[in-house]
C-alpha cells in the first residue's frame, strides 16, 4: 500500500511534518463555521478509502516516529502507563482488538496467527516477531495493554463499568492534551470530566455516560476533540508543563504559521467483550497552521471558528492569549466566501 | 446514535432435555465462524418466528466464555407465559436457522472483588455457569449456593459439583433445606461481592438480608428479567410516526410498535436496562409500570414508559415514538 514512514522528531529540533497526502487526509474537526460542545458521537464504521476513518485503527506516516517518542516518554516517566490489578483482562481484550484490526486492515504490515491460545504476532514496521500465550502475562515482555500500546499510535484508556458509572483504571497516556493519567486514575466519569467548562450545564456528560453504559461490543462509536499546541509536541502533559507551558508566550505574528498547530483527537469507544470494560483510544493528529491553510476551505473556516469561539472555551483550550495573533494570521486566508458543508476538502 | 451491534445468524446445533422443565439449546454460526467472545453474566436476545408472531426473548449465555465455537442457553418452560418458552420447547429443532442479538452484559462480575458469592434459584443458575467458568480460568475466588425445588429439577448440579467440588452448595425446597443466609453473609471476607439470580422472592430476600447485615449497596448485584405480562388489549397513538396501534393481550407494547414497522431501541426487553425508555406526550388513564428502570417519582409522573414490559389501561396514550 506504499506507506512510507517519516523520520521525524516531536521534541528538540521538532522535525515533524505532514506530507501533502497527510495534509489532505487530516481529520479537520469542523463541519461548519462555528463550534460548541455536543454529544457528537457517531458509529465508528469504516469511512471512505484514504481517510483516517478507513480502518478501525489508523496507521499513518508518523507511526514509527510516534512509537519512538512514546518509548522516550516512558523511559523518563514510567507512570504514564498504569493498569490497576483488576484491569488485566481488559488489557487482553484491547490487545486482541488492536492485533485483529491491524492484521485484517494492513496485511502487508501486520500478521496475527492463532492456534488456540498460542498466538504469533508480526509487526513488520517495528521489526517485532512475538509468539505468546493469550491470557498468560508471563509470555510477553510487558503487560498486555502496555505491550500492544507501545505498538499503536495514540493514547489509550480502559474504563471499568460498575455501579452505573465508568472508572478510568488503566491507560497508556503519552500524547495527551494537558491531562494526567497518574492524577485521574481511579476517577469516575464525571470526576475526570470536571474541568471541562460549559458542557456540564448543557447536560452533555449525563447523556454521554448514559449512552456509553449501553455501548455494545461490535458497535464502536467515535467523536472528535481539538485544541491548539505550540510546536509539534505530542507530550503536552501536566508533568511536562515546564517544557511546553512557556512556549505559549513565544508566539509572534512572524512565527504563528510555523509554530502553532491544530491538534485533533479522534476518540473512539469500544466495548470489550471478555471484561465488559470500555476501551477509549485517543488518537492525536497535529497540523501546522501553514500546512492547514494549503486547503482553502479549512483556512477560511478555521479563521471563523477561532474568531467566534466563546472565551471560556479558548481559555480552557489554552490559546486565549494568542487568539488575536492566530486570527490575524488566519484572516489572510479567509476571503469571506461561503464554505461547503462537511469537513472534507473541496475537490481540487 | 445507534447502539446496534450486528445480529448473529445461527443454526441450532443441539437441543438437550435437561429435566422436565428445562431444555438446553446450542447455537453455532451459519457461516462456520467463531462466536464473539463475551463476559460471564451476558445475555442474548433470541429472535423467534412463532408461526407469524415475532418473539424476542432474552436468555443468559451459560457456556464457557472462552469457547467461541457456539453459544448455549437454557430455557425453562413457562406454561402460563406468552409463548416464547413454549415455542422454544415445542418447535425449535436441531438444524433450524435462527437469529441472535449480540451479547450484552447487565449482570457483570465486579473484577475488584476478593471473593464472589453467587446465589442462584432454579433457572437463575445460567449466568453463574458462565461466570464460574470465567472465574476459574482467571483464578478468581467464588462459592455457589444453588437452590432448586427438588433434586430432579436441580439442573446442572452434578456437573457443577464435579467441576468445582466443595465450592458448590446445593439446597432442595422439598427436603426443607434453606440457605442459612445470615451465617453465610456474616462469614465472608472483606471485599466480597454478592450476586443473586432467581425468582423475585429470592432476590428480594437476599438483597434485604444483605442490606440488614450492612453490606454496601455497590457490593450486591442482582439480575431479574421480567417476562412482559399478559393483559387487556389497548390502543396507543405513536405521535412521531403518525400511527395508531393496538397492543394485543399477549403482546408487549414494544412488540406492537415493532410490528407496526416503527423502529424502537431496546437491549434487554425485560424492564432492566432502560434502553427503550419512551416519553409519554399525553395520558388519560393508568400506565401499568412493570419495569425496574424508572424511579418511583418518574412512574408517578406518568411522563415516561418502558414499552418492553409496561402496559396501559384507559382512554388515550400518546407516545413520542
Amino acid at each position: 500500500m506504499g506507506l512510507t514512514f517519516n523520520t521525524e522528531t516531536f521534541r528538540g529540533d521538532f522535525t515533524f511534518h505532514n506530507s501533502p497526502a497527510a495534509i489532505r487526509r487530516f481529520p479537520f474537526p469542523f463541519d461548519r463555521d462555528d463550534y460548541m460542545y455536543s454529544v457528537n458521537m457517531e458509529p465508528h464504521v469504516p469511512g471512505p478509502k484514504g481517510t483516517v476513518f478507513e480502518h478501525n485503527f489508523d496507521v499513518d506516516e508518523h507511526y514509527l516516529s510516534e512509537m519512538r517518542d512514546r518509548a522516550l516518554v516512558l523511559a523518563e516517566d514510567p507512570l504514564r502507563c498504569q493498569s490497576l490489578p483488576h484491569m488485566t483482562l481488559a488489557g487482553w481484550d484491547l490487545l486482541e482488538l488492536i492485533m485483529e484490526s491491524k492484521a485484517r486492515d494492513y496485511p502487508d504490515l501486520f500478521e496475527l496467527h492463532k492456534n488456540g491460545n498460542r498466538w504469533h504476532w508480526i509487526n513488520r514496521p517495528m521489526q517485532i516477531d512475538q509468539s505468546f500465550t493469550f491470557l498468560d502475562e508471563t509470555t510477553l515482555p510487558y503487560g498486555p495493554m502496555e505491550y500492544i500500546t507501545r505498538q499503536a499510535q495514540g493514547d489509550f484508556t480502559l474504563q471499568d463499568q460498575r455501579d452505573d458509572n465508568l472508572w478510568i483504571e488503566a491507560g497508556m497516556v503519552t500524547t495527551q492534551a494537558d491531562w494526567s493519567l497518574d492524577f485521574d486514575i481511579g476517577m469516575g466519569f464525571h470526576e475526570w470530566h470536571a474541568p471541562v467548562p460549559k458542557a456540564h450545564e448543557l447536560g452533555v456528560f449525563d447523556r454521554a455516560l448514559k449512552f456509553l453504559l449501553k455501548l455494545q461490543h461490535g458497535a464502536p462509536v467515535r467523536r472528535f476533540n481539538w485544541t491548539m499546541t505550540v510546536d509539534p509536541l505530542l507530550d503536552t502533559s501536566p508533568e511536562n508543563y515546564p517544557v511546553w507551558g512557556p512556549t505559549r508566550a513565544m508566539i509572534t505574528p512572524g512565527n504563528v504559521g510555523s509554530r502553532m498547530h491544530l491538534r485533533v483527537e479522534l476518540q473512539t469507544l469500544h466495548r470489550l467483550p471478555r471484561s465488559n470494560a470500555i476501551a477509549f483510544p485517543i488518537r492525536c493528529y497535529l497540523i501546522r497552521f501553514d500546512e492547514l491553510v494549503t486547503i482553502p476551505k479549512w483556512g477560511r473556516r478555521l479563521h471563523r471558528v477561532i474568531r467566534d469561539l466563546p472565551v471560556e472555551l479558548a481559555t480552557y483550550k489554552g490559546f486565549e492569549r494568542n487568539r488575536a495573533t492566530m486570527v490575524d494570521y488566519l484572516a489572510r486566508f479567509d476571503d469571506g466566501a461561503p464554505t461547503s458543508p462537511g469537513w472534507m476538502p473541496d475537490p481540487e | 446514535m445507534s447502539v446496534g451491534a450486528p445480529k448473529i445468524p445461527v443454526t441450532v446445533a443441539e437441543v438437550t432435555e435437561v429435566n422436565d422443565l428445562i431444555k438446553r439449546f446450542r447455537f453455532v454460526r451459519r457461516d462456520g465462524g467463531p462466536m464473539p467472545p463475551f463476559s460471564g453474566g451476558a445475555h442474548v436476545v433470541v429472535e423467534m418466528d412463532d408461526h407469524g408472531t415475532r418473539r424476542m426473548n432474552p436468555y443468559s449465555l451459560m457456556g464457557d466464555p472462552a469457547d467461541s465455537t457456539g453459544y448455549c442457553i437454557s430455557v425453562r418452560r413457562d406454561e402460563a407465559g406468552r409463548g416464547g418458552s413454549l415455542y422454544m420447547h415445542h418447535h425449535v429443532r436441531p438444524g433450524m436457522q435462527m437469529v441472535l442479538g449480540a451479547p450484552v452484559n447487565l449482570f457483570a462480575l465486579d473484577a475488584r472483588a476478593r471473593e464472589h458469592l453467587l446465589i442462584a434459584g432454579g433457572i437463575g443458575i445460567t449466568p453463574f455457569i458462565a461466570q464460574m467458568a470465567q472465574l476459574e480460568a482467571l483464578g478468581g475466588r467464588f462459592e455457589l449456593h444453588y437452590a432448586a425445588r427438588n433434586r430432579a429439577l436441580g439442573a446442572y448440579m452434578p456437573a457443577l459439583r464435579a467441576a468445582y467440588g466443595d465450592r458448590v452448595h446445593t439446597y432442595f425446597d422439598d427436603e426443607r433445606q434453606l440457605i442459612d443466609l445470615p451465617a453465610l453473609l456474616a462469614g465472608q471476607p472483606l471485599g466480597t461481592h454478592l450476586y443473586v439470580c432467581g425468582p423475585k422472592g429470592m432476590i428480594g430476600w437476599v438483597r434485604a438480608s444483605a442490606e440488614a447485615a450492612g453490606w454496601p449497596r455497590a457490593t450486591v448485584h442482582h439480575e431479574e428479567f421480567l417476562a412482559p405480562p399478559v393483559g387487556v388489549p389497548f390502543t396507543v397513538d405513536l405521535a412521531a410516526s403518525g400511527k395508531v396501534i393496538t397492543v394485543g393481550a399477549s403482546q408487549s407494547l414494544l412488540e406492537a410498535i415493532e410490528a407496526a414497522g416503527v423502529e424502537a431501541p431496546y437491549l434487554c426487553r425485560g424492564g432492566a436496562c432502560g434502553q427503550c425508555e419512551t416519553a409519554v406526550l399525553a395520558c388519560d388513564g393508568h400506565i401499568q409500570h412493570n419495569d425496574h428502570w424508572l424511579t418511583d417519582d418518574q412512574k408517578a409522573s406518568g411522563t415516561r414508559i418502558m414499552p418492553c414490559v409496561s402496559r396501559f389501561e384507559g382512554r388515550t396514550l400518546v407516545l413520542d415514538r
